[in-house]
């Protein structure tokens, strides 16, 4: 080998430790944080639930078995846990309609933004980020406080004349459709600004020269155009929504479970904490299917069929 | 002049600091959120000259999670007795003897040699009171003394009912409602229990625990209610009337007892000798609107809080209720079902 070969493998092997040394502060951060406590979770979604709370150290299957099976305790017949999968269902139709929701309000509020002037972007962009300064937990009673019988909007329409009893919103499905999509729609808007304010307007332009409707600008220029931007600002609405825990507790009621709510139940007052872990990682793997299905579509980046 | 005053102030009290620094040490009390009166811990302070810090859980099971982990620093802990029998054979608590303390003799006879923890070698009464039904009258006027309140509400209160998601008591309830008893594994019954259960449950608007605004505002109309939380809801709210179900109903008792590992035990036996003093005891029934296990507490507690019916049970009621033990797991296992299938 010639020295210049010999100098040039050594750059190589030196870039490559370098490239890991960098990494490792990452990579260990990641392993710490994420992946060791992930594994618990999954070790104890396989031992027996201990007398009291905690765990047996033996194995088991049941915890992984009452996921999705459950054996009647009355005629002891097994059949799949229908309890399980409604709240399953449940939790699914709420993230999906939340998100769906945060997209149709979201996408006109970052449109507008990012039609903007530059100048005054920042201030409209300032002010999505306000509901920030306040904790979650606030936001959601300050909810309770606006749709609850005695609260603003019943109180105002009752004043009018227009109701004569109070509508019940607080507690039932769409109260927790509400909170879900004020608390998230920020994190939809910022990513979808982010697409929108580098959309090159003349290709608008240039859509309208060529006599496409407005609708036909926005569904074949517009949104392919931004779509990374709609997939992220859906991943980050979505994976949260799948695992709220207070915003069905204060205004749902806590009359019919969410995902998370189940979970708790099953390490506070269940006592069964390899159900609950099992159930976690369940989760864990509904929202690592959903991302990988998102991600799949934003691998055909809309841009490329513009280039 | 007043410049040296202030100096002589401040000098003051750095010494006042300076004794506090050498105070006879530290007390670590861990004990249920918004339960401890200040002015007892504050008076517990400058009488023994020890720094008390509080620490909140909110359930039995994350109180005994974080113990059971250890490393966690607590003297003191307060069980409720359904979970007690857990704390003592899971070797958690310190066989301190509190029965051998000199307050012990004010301890009202009927909470000492009690099944959870008998001749009271681990722990000694909290607060106690009872789970049971909630009524607007108002919006109901007939007897608020049965479970039917919630589990066959009559018409006026359907839709405007809140229970409480604490398992434990509501399955009592119903399941003496049903006809069993508490802890029961009998299929029949169960199975008629959850029967009532999931057909009642349409007639509910909530399961949450923050009750009393929503009762006093007039969002919940009836309901399954602690003794002490109806009685604050009732101080803001005239109407609000609190029901004994005729059938069962669950009493619950919380003790304050000292951990295995402890590292403050004679301050910590001081604070149980403290709170078993009838004074004292009165300072913590005033705060969180209990009863109080210690005999003659009532002389010093509020006439509001020492004669309302949530507190001292009506004579005709008191065979009614039972101490809530925790249920075997097996049995455990049977409820949590019943449960999430009522919440799906």
């Amino acid at each position: 080998m010639t020295d210049v070969a010999k100098a040039g493998e050594t750059r190589r092997r030196n870039d490559i430790r370098d490239r890991w040394l960098l990494s490792a502060p990452a990579l260990t951060l990641i392993a710490i944080a994420g992946t060791g406590p992930l594994l618990i979770v999954l070790i104890y979604s396989f031992l027996a639930p201990g007398s009291y709370g905690d765990v047996k150290w033996e194995f088991s299957p049941n915890g992984w078995f009452n996921v999705f099976l459950s054996r009647d305790i009355f005629d002891n017949t097994v059949s799949l846990a229908d309890a399980h999968y409604t709240i399953f269902w449940r939790t699914l139709r709420l993230a999906l309609a939340t998100t769906v929701l945060c997209l149709l309000l979201g996408f006109p509020l970052a449109y507008f933004i990012a039609s903007r002037p530059p100048g005054s972007r920042s201030i409209w962009l300032f002010l999505i980020t306000i509901p920030f300064w306040t904790n979650m937990l606030i936001r959601t009673f300050a909810i309770a406080e606006v749709i609850r019988n005695e609260g603003i909007i019943n109180s105002l329409l009752m004043r009018l004349g227009l109701l004569v009893a109070p509508v019940q919103m607080l507690f039932t499905d769409f109260a927790t459709l509400v909170g879900m999509t004020y608390v998230h729609l920020p994190l939809m808007v910022l990513p979808l600004y982010a697409s929108l304010e580098k959309l090159d307007f003349r290709l608008v332009e240039a859509g309208y020269d060529l006599y496409a409707s407005r609708f036909g600008v926005l569904l074949r220029i517009i949104v392919p155009l931004t779509r990374p931007g709609i997939i992220a600002g859906s991943i980050l609405v979505f994976v949260p929504a799948l695992s709220s825990y207070v915003i069905p507790l204060v205004l749902g009621g806590g009359k019919n479970l969410m995902i998370g709510n189940l979970i708790e139940l099953q390490f506070g007052q269940g006592r069964n904490w390899p159900l609950g872990a099992a159930l976690s990682v369940t989760l864990v793997l509904v929202v690592m299917i959903a991302v990988i299905f998102y991600m799949r579509n934003a691998g055909e980046p809309g841009g490329r069929a513009h280039g | 002049m007043k410049r040296r005053l202030g100096l002589a102030a401040f000098a003051t009290g750095l010494l006042a600091s300076a004794a506090i620094a050498h105070a006879e040490g530290e007390l670590n009390i861990f004990n249920w959120g918004n339960y401890t009166n200040p002015e007892l811990v504050k008076k517990f302070e400058e009488t023994y000259k020890i720094k008390v810090t509080i620490t909140d859980y909110d359930s039995n099971d994350t109180a005994l999670a974080k113990v059971r982990q250890g490393g966690h620093g607590f003297d003191i802990v307060v069980p409720s007795a359904s979970v007690m029998s857990i704390w003592i054979t899971d070797g958690l608590l310190l066989e301190s003897r509190p029965d051998q303390l000199e307050n012990f003799k004010n301890v009202d006879p009927e909470w000492v040699n009690v099944s959870f923890d008998p001749g009271r070698h681990y722990s000694i009464p909290w607060q106690w009171g009872t789970a049971g039904v909630v009524v607007n009258k108002t919006v109901y006027s007939g007897d608020p003394n049965t479970a039917a309140i919630f589990l066959d509400p009559p018409p006026e209160l359907v839709g405007k009912i809140n229970v409480i998601p604490e398992m434990s008591d509501v399955m009592y309830i119903a399941i003496a409602y049903a006809g069993g008893e508490p802890c029961t594994s009998d299929l029949a019954v169960l199975k008629k229990t959850r029967d009532i259960l999931t057909a009642a449950k349409p007639k509910w608007l909530a399961m949450e625990y923050s009750t009393i605004e929503k009762f006093a505002k007039g969002d919940f109309a009836a309901g399954v209610d602690w003794s002490g939380v109806t009685l604050r809801t009732r101080m803001q709210n005239k109407d609000i009337v609190y029901g004994y179900p005729k059938d069962g109903y669950p009493i619950w008792m919380d003790n304050a007892a000292i951990l295995k590992d402890a590292k403050n035990v004679e301050n910590a036996k001081l604070f149980l000798n403290f709170i078993m003093d009838p004074v004292n005891a009165a300072m913590i029934s005033t705060f969180a609107h209990s009863a109080s296990g210690i005999k003659g507490a009532e002389a010093f507690m509020p006439e509001e809080i020492k004669t309302a019916p949530e507190v001292a049970i009506p004579e005709k009621f008191k065979s009614a209720g039972k101490i809530n033990l925790a249920c075997p797991p097996e049995v455990q296992e049977l409820y949590t079902r019943i449960w999430t299938e009522l919440r799906k």
